[in-house]
């Protein structure tokens, strides 16, 4: 279990001092994909290497199974970072070593026998589909098969925790959910918890089960996925949660209508016809401003946008759509989108 | 004073000379050069590699006066000109050789004048070194002697190459220059024949080798650090 305690970073610049972590805290349980999201300026990248401490927190504390990494130097921090690996989105391999040198590496670090860590290389190589470039050199390698490489060095010293930098970031959609698949794999076959940090809305979508919001150095935000995405109660997760909000605004501002968001959650909500039913059992017409489906892990999860001439008819269309199972249904204020 | 260049008789001279006197300078010049580059890299390298992580926020920070010490130690010695760093150490070369004239002895000024420039070149090489890969091994708690040993120094093995090509030209200049002390070669026939006895199409054949000599080594060595750079898809 990873837990960051009340962590703040400040960086001394030529006009003052900067924040760029306020007061954050996290827990993250043994065996979870926990996501940290976040545009990007939000402090992603600043609390991950606080995380291993490549940048040292001005306050607070982080807890890597009970140890307070913060109070650890020299070789004692080196001896616990190797509990945590991690990858980044540069894949950052060493360029004049082959894939297998590259594997080997944190072993070398940590003084095993070459003989010993080339068998444990290998047989990672193997685990992410690569066994076959081993003699490689990563020029010669895709971007997707770059960061495979990266990923079997982050396991080679069989670490607890890894650290996943903006890993898909600079990959296609296609390799990104191969390398996505590969993390949660690893996640399920190994019970390597793992912290995902991205901007992407779609990479907590796809592995994670927790999630925290990052937004200005602060966590506005946490909880389980399919919570959040139900029902992002700040500014910050609806921009990320609906980031067509922008149109949603535009509809808004025009009109003096009013207006409920209805957010199905689970296959059996959005495989129902609500709105045609509403009309027919309530009389209710509802005109619908927005809309959209997606998939969440193994959810299927919507979101719609309804307007209503009337106060009354928002009123009871709220009433009728909570009465159905997985439906949340809220009236929205139009600053609010 | 290049009329005399075709008369026959000063021709035939200088093929005397060439057979006669050029093969043994031609290998003086080839070692001197070679070994000066040695000991110049064994002092050099090191002291680049110090330049490099011991600065503020390098990976093995070192006390901010030290650096300033070692820094103008190596403007110093590389702003002294070569032909009068060659007679300052006399005296060291006499400690070190036993004698301050000859081929060997002419080994020690090229050292001293060398290694600060090779320390230069070796941390330009090592500043190339994307920092991303530095902090990547400290994230899997490499120790700073490791990230030198392992990352800074094999990463830049291509560029160091290069490099190393660079000062070994470089040293070749300085070794022909030594033969105004004493020191052997190709510079000392040269100068002793196209200087002091007017031969100039001997001191021209010298130069002509010189070149040929530079041609050589940085052909070898571009071809070498090309090689060794798996960065390059093949």
């Amino acid at each position: 279990m990873i837990e960051i305690e009340h962590l703040s970073k400040s960086f001394r610049t030529a006009d003052g001092t900067t924040e760029a972590l306020k007061d954050v805290s996290l827990r993250v349980e043994t065996g979870d994909i926990f996501g940290i999201i976040g545009m990007s300026g939000a402090g992603k990248s600043t609390l991950v290497r606080c995380i291993n401490l490549l940048e040292r927190p001005t306050s607070g504390r982080i807890l890597l199974d009970g140890t307070d990494l913060s109070a650890l130097h020299g070789r004692a921090l080196r001896e616990k970072r190797r509990e945590i690996a991690m990858i980044f989105q540069g894949f950052h391999l060493l360029m004049q070593r082959t894939c297998l040198q590259n594997v080997c590496f944190p072993l070398e670090l940590a003084g095993a026998r070459p003989a010993a860590a080339r068998e444990r290389a290998l047989e990672l190589l193997g685990l992410v589909g690569l066994a076959d470039k081993a003699q490689s050199y990563p020029a010669q390698l895709s971007g997707g098969q770059q960061q495979r490489v990266a990923i079997a060095r982050a396991l080679a010293a069989g670490p607890k925790l890894l650290l996943c930098d903006e890993a898909t970031s600079a990959l296609d959609p296609t390799t990104t959910a191969s390398i996505l698949a590969l993390i949660r794999e690893i996640n399920e076959k190994m019970g390597i918890t793992a912290i995902v940090i991205t901007h992407q809305m779609s990479v907590v979508e796809s592995i994670c089960r927790r999630v925290a919001i990052l937004d200005g150095g602060e966590v506005v935000e946490q909880g389980n996925v399919s919570e959040i995405f139900a029902r992002p109660a700040s500014a910050a997760a609806r921009r990320l949660v609906f980031p067509e909000g922008e149109a949603e605004s535009a509809v808004i501002a025009t009109d003096d209508r009013h207006f409920i968001r209805v957010v199905f959650n689970g296959a059996k909500a959005t495989a129902t016809p609500l709105i045609a039913r509403m009309a027919l059992e309530q009389g209710i017409e509802a005109n619908i401003a927005y809309a959209s489906t997606r998939s969440l892990s193994d959810k299927m999860f919507g979101s719609m946008l309804l307007s209503f001439p009337e106060k009354e008819q928002a009123r009871g269309a709220i009433e009728y759509l909570t009465r159905m199972p997985d439906v949340i249904a809220e009236e929205v204020e139009p600053h609010v989108c | 004073m290049f009329a005399d260049l075709f008369d026959p008789a000063k021709a035939a001279e200088a093929w005397r000379v060439i057979v006669s006197a050029f093969p043994l300078a031609l290998w003086e010049t080839f070692y001197v050069t070679l070994l000066s580059t040695l000991f110049a890299v064994l002092i050099g390298l090191p002291l680049g590699v110090l330049l490099v992580a011991g600065e503020k926020g390098g990976v093995l920070p070192l006390p901010g006066w030290l650096m300033k010490l070692l820094n103008m130690a190596v403007n110093v010695l590389r702003s002294v000109p070569f032909l009068i760093l060659m007679i300052m150490v006399i005296p060291l070369t006499r400690a070190i050789v036993g004698t301050s004239v000859g081929t060997v002895a002419s080994i020690v000024p090229l050292v001293i004048a060398a290694f600060p420039f090779v320390a230069r070149l070796a941390e330009s090489s090592l500043r190339e070194v994307d920092p991303n890969l530095i902090e990547m091994a400290q994230s899997f708690g490499a120790s700073p002697w490791q990230i030198i040993r392992k990352v800074m120094i094999p990463e830049s093995v291509p560029s160091l190459i290069s490099n190393a090509t660079i000062a070994v030209t470089t040293i070749l200049g300085y070794s022909a220059m030594s033969g105004i002390i004493g020191g052997g070669g190709l510079g000392k026939i040269a100068i002793d024949y196209g200087y002091y006895r007017y031969r100039y199409l001997i001191m021209l054949a010298a130069a002509l080798l010189l070149v040929l000599l530079v041609q050589l080594f940085q052909t070898f060595g571009s071809r070498l650090a090309s090689r060794t750079d798996k960065r390059l898809k093949r």
